[in-house]
């Protein structure tokens, strides 16, 4: 009979090492997906010990504590009480500690054994610790912690070996043994202070510590910390992320995009004209393309975000932007992921996760839309190349540049506003995070982990956002497309559709904002992705050639609209969500409806506001 | 250890929020009263115990942020922690440079 399947957690400080362990044990071997009704990913894994008997892992979010400060410290601790509605209590609780630093793990074992699970405590990255000088005598350690201790180094081949031996003692003796009962309450400051005292004597008598400190960190510290240079180092290395962002991502997302077009093409010419023909090749076909055309952003941000939260780089990083980033209400945290989302804002939402606090995380997904992501400069251009004249003020500035840069200036403005509104009246129910943070050691980076990383989040992405995406692409193809245009007409065939009709029975709603029903029709597949509203317009006002003809189509608004219209529709879509993807991905990530409807109805009243203001100001100056 | 209290006691106190770059000291007690920070007293408390800002810790500045010199970067013993000077007000240090 096979043995039963053995549940095993991680719990470590936040830096312990825990993920590169976990990497470690499992390997590709992870499942990522969300604790029902909270923000807080899980990450379970599986591995085989030496003995045949399958273990089942979680990777618990990092805590210094079982009091519960954010819903991913309130997920640690119910997981080890078993609270947590349909998991299982944990047979075996690994605590993980880096070995360089072991003060706040003990502390944190030593509340963890309250909770009367079997518990041992693994000496992570000892290898760094031993270089280092630091030297631990792990019999003793174990005896006054009253728990089995065992070394690891996660990074080595191998290195687990002594844990995967340890694994299969524990789970074998207590087979059987029934878990004692947890006597678990939360601390007083005079307990965390007993504990503390308590950690720091056991330490004293197990542990000897190097006189000097990590060096290395000390070094760079010293360089990437300064107030001067270190400014100038992240802006290097952001400015090197945003060119791979979009230097080396645009050939592979033309590459997919135009492989897909190709395909696409491909169904047109074989198959026979008709429903299903349309419904491959611009439903299902450009459907699972507008998905798969933003993987190599998203592999690209989480390389260079996974290399740098492992080498320790990230804490630095909210370090120096904090108190740039903390007017606003902001964490410092939020500095990467809404600066990636002026590339896209879908690998800027899934980048969030490296915000612990769900109140700053939150507030960040709210607006990271609002940054000028790059699908909406093809709209800008077009609009801007029509209607404003390329003149230049006081002689240097270009008035079309000075518009595109009041463009993305607006999207900031705003996206401030709103993260202070948010944080003032909406996300009340959480303490507050102050800016506490570890400065890790350095450490260097290791690919495999890194590679794990980066495998798990795009499979994330591809299954949990792809089916999403998709069945949005085919509901905004069906609007499109039916019903049929009557046969031997010379309209386009979009006039005949349902999107038309709702284009023209929301018309009376848009009037107000300048908009007319070829426009209101355009906006519909336009949520497919932001760029496909200027084919859209393109097909609305019937001119052949979609995309490439953006010239013509240009030439074509100018005599159709007043400029008060195309001012109006700038200002629509600095704000306007219009990315269903976008949609799609706040709903993965958050893990529900909510936060995507509150996203889609906070930024659709913005954008009609502007447009309304923008519209009537400018027809009050003549522009209508 | 009674003498070394006394002796460290009659140094001068004063919260870590105001201390500069470079400052070394031990921590004497933790004080949340009147702080300012948007966490309550005990919250903060809690939270800085967790992070080791423990009675009789070393502490040192290492660095210090580029708007109004915040935050501060706080080596704790073993551990480098990066805190706000508000929040850090709470701690209350003795000197510890010449020693």
């Amino acid at each position: 009979m096979e043995p039963p399947l053995m549940h095993l957690a991680l719990v470590g400080t936040p830096n312990s090492g825990k993920t590169s362990l976990f990497n470690a044990l499992t390997g590709s071997r992870q499942k990522v997906a969300n604790y029902p009704g909270v923000t807080v990913e899980r990450k379970e894994g599986s591995f085989v010990t030496p003995t045949g008997q399958q273990v089942s892992l979680v990777d618990l979010p990092g805590t210094y504590s079982l009091r519960g400060r954010s819903p991913d410290e309130e997920i640690t601790r119910d997981f080890v009480l078993g609270r947590v509605n349909g998991e299982s209590l944990p047979d075996l609780v690994l605590c993980v500690a880096d070995s360089t630093n072991l003060r706040l793990t003990i502390r944190l074992l030593l509340e963890l054994k309250s909770a009367g699970r079997p518990l041992a405590l693994v000496l992570n990255m000892f290898d760094i610790a031993t270089r280092r000088g630091v030297s631990v005598n792990v019999p003793l350690l174990s005896e006054m912690l009253g728990v089995p201790v065992v070394t690891s180094i996660a990074i080595r081949k191998g290195g687990t070996a002594d844990l995967l031996r340890l694994t299969d003692d524990l789970l074998a003796q207590q087979v059987g043994a029934g878990a004692r009962e947890s006597a678990w309450e939360p601390q007083s400051v005079a307990q965390l202070r007993a504990l503390q005292r308590d950690a720091d004597r056991i330490i004293a008598a197990t542990i000897s510590q190097p006189a000097r400190p990590d060096t290395w960190t000390a070094r760079i510290d010293a360089v990437v910390l300064h107030p001067v240079a270190g400014l100038l180092i992240l802006a290097l290395i952001l400015f090197v992320m945003f060119q791979a962002v979009f230097a080396w991502a645009q050939p592979l997302m033309e590459l997919l995009s135009s492989s897909f077009d190709a395909l696409g093409q491909f169904i047109q010419e074989t198959l026979p004209q008709g429903l299903l023909q349309s419904f491959l090749q611009n439903g299902v076909i450009s459907g699972v393309g507008s998905v798969i055309v933003f993987l190599p952003q998203i592999i690209i941000i989480f390389l260079f975000i996974l290399l740098l939260e492992d080498f320790g780089y990230m804490a630095r990083a909210a370090f120096l932007m904090d108190r740039i980033m903390g007017g606003a209400g902001l964490h410092g945290r939020a500095f990467i992921p809404l600066l990636s989302s002026f590339a896209c804002a879908i690998p800027g939402i899934m980048a969030t996760r490296v915000i612990d606090n769900r109140r700053d995380r939150l507030t960040t997904i709210l607006i990271a839309p609002l940054m000028t992501c790059s699908a909406r400069i093809p709209v800008y251009t077009l609009i801007i190349s029509a209607f404003i004249p390329a003149k230049m003020i006081w002689g240097w500035i270009n008035l079309q540049g000075l518009v595109m840069f009041g463009l993305y200036a607006a999207g900031i403005a705003s996206a401030l506003c709103v993260s202070f509104l948010v944080k003032f009246f909406m996300l009340r129910d959480y303490a507050p995070a102050p800016f506490m943070l570890e400065l890790p050691d350095y450490k260097m980076p290791r690919l495999r982990s890194i590679l794990i990383g980066v495998y798990t989040r795009a499979k994330a992405f591809l299954q949990r956002a792809g089916t999403t995406i998709f069945a949005m692409m085919v509901l905004i193809w069906f609007l499109a497309s039916f019903p049929q245009p009557p046969v031997g007409v010379t309209e386009p065939a979009i006039d005949y559709s349902l999107a038309a009709m709702i284009g023209k029975a929301i018309e009376p709603l848009l009037a107000p904002i300048g908009f007319n029903w070829q426009i209101a029709v355009a906006l519909i597949p336009g949520m497919a992705a932001r760029e496909v509203a200027v084919a859209a317009l393109g097909t609305v006002y019937a001119i052949e050639g979609g995309k490439e003809a953006a010239e013509q189509i240009g030439q074509v608004l100018s005599t159709q609209w007043s400029l008060a219209t195309a001012l109006s529709l700038l200002a629509w879509y600095i704000f306007a969500p219009q990315c269903a993807s976008t949609l799609a991905v706040i709903r993965r990530e958050t893990g529900g409806w909510k936060w995507m409807a509150i996203t889609f109805f906070y930024m659709l009243v913005l954008a009609y506001v502007a447009s309304l203001i923008v519209y009537n100001i400018a027809v009050r100056l003549g522009a209508g | 250890m009674m003498t070394m209290n006394e002796e460290i006691d009659t140094r001068r106190h004063m919260p870590l929020g105001l201390a500069r770059r470079g400052y070394r000291g031990v921590i004497q007690h933790l004080d949340t009263t009147d702080v300012g920070s948007a966490l309550s007293g005990l919250e903060l408390e809690s939270r800085l115990l967790e992070l080791g800002f423990v009675e009789g810790a070393k502490v040192e500045i290492l660095h210090e942020g580029i708007v109004g010199r915040d935050p501060i970067a706080v080596r704790v013993d073993n551990v480098t922690i990066a805190v706000r000077r508000r929040e850090a007000m709470a701690i209350i240090v003795s000197d510890l440079n010449g020693l």
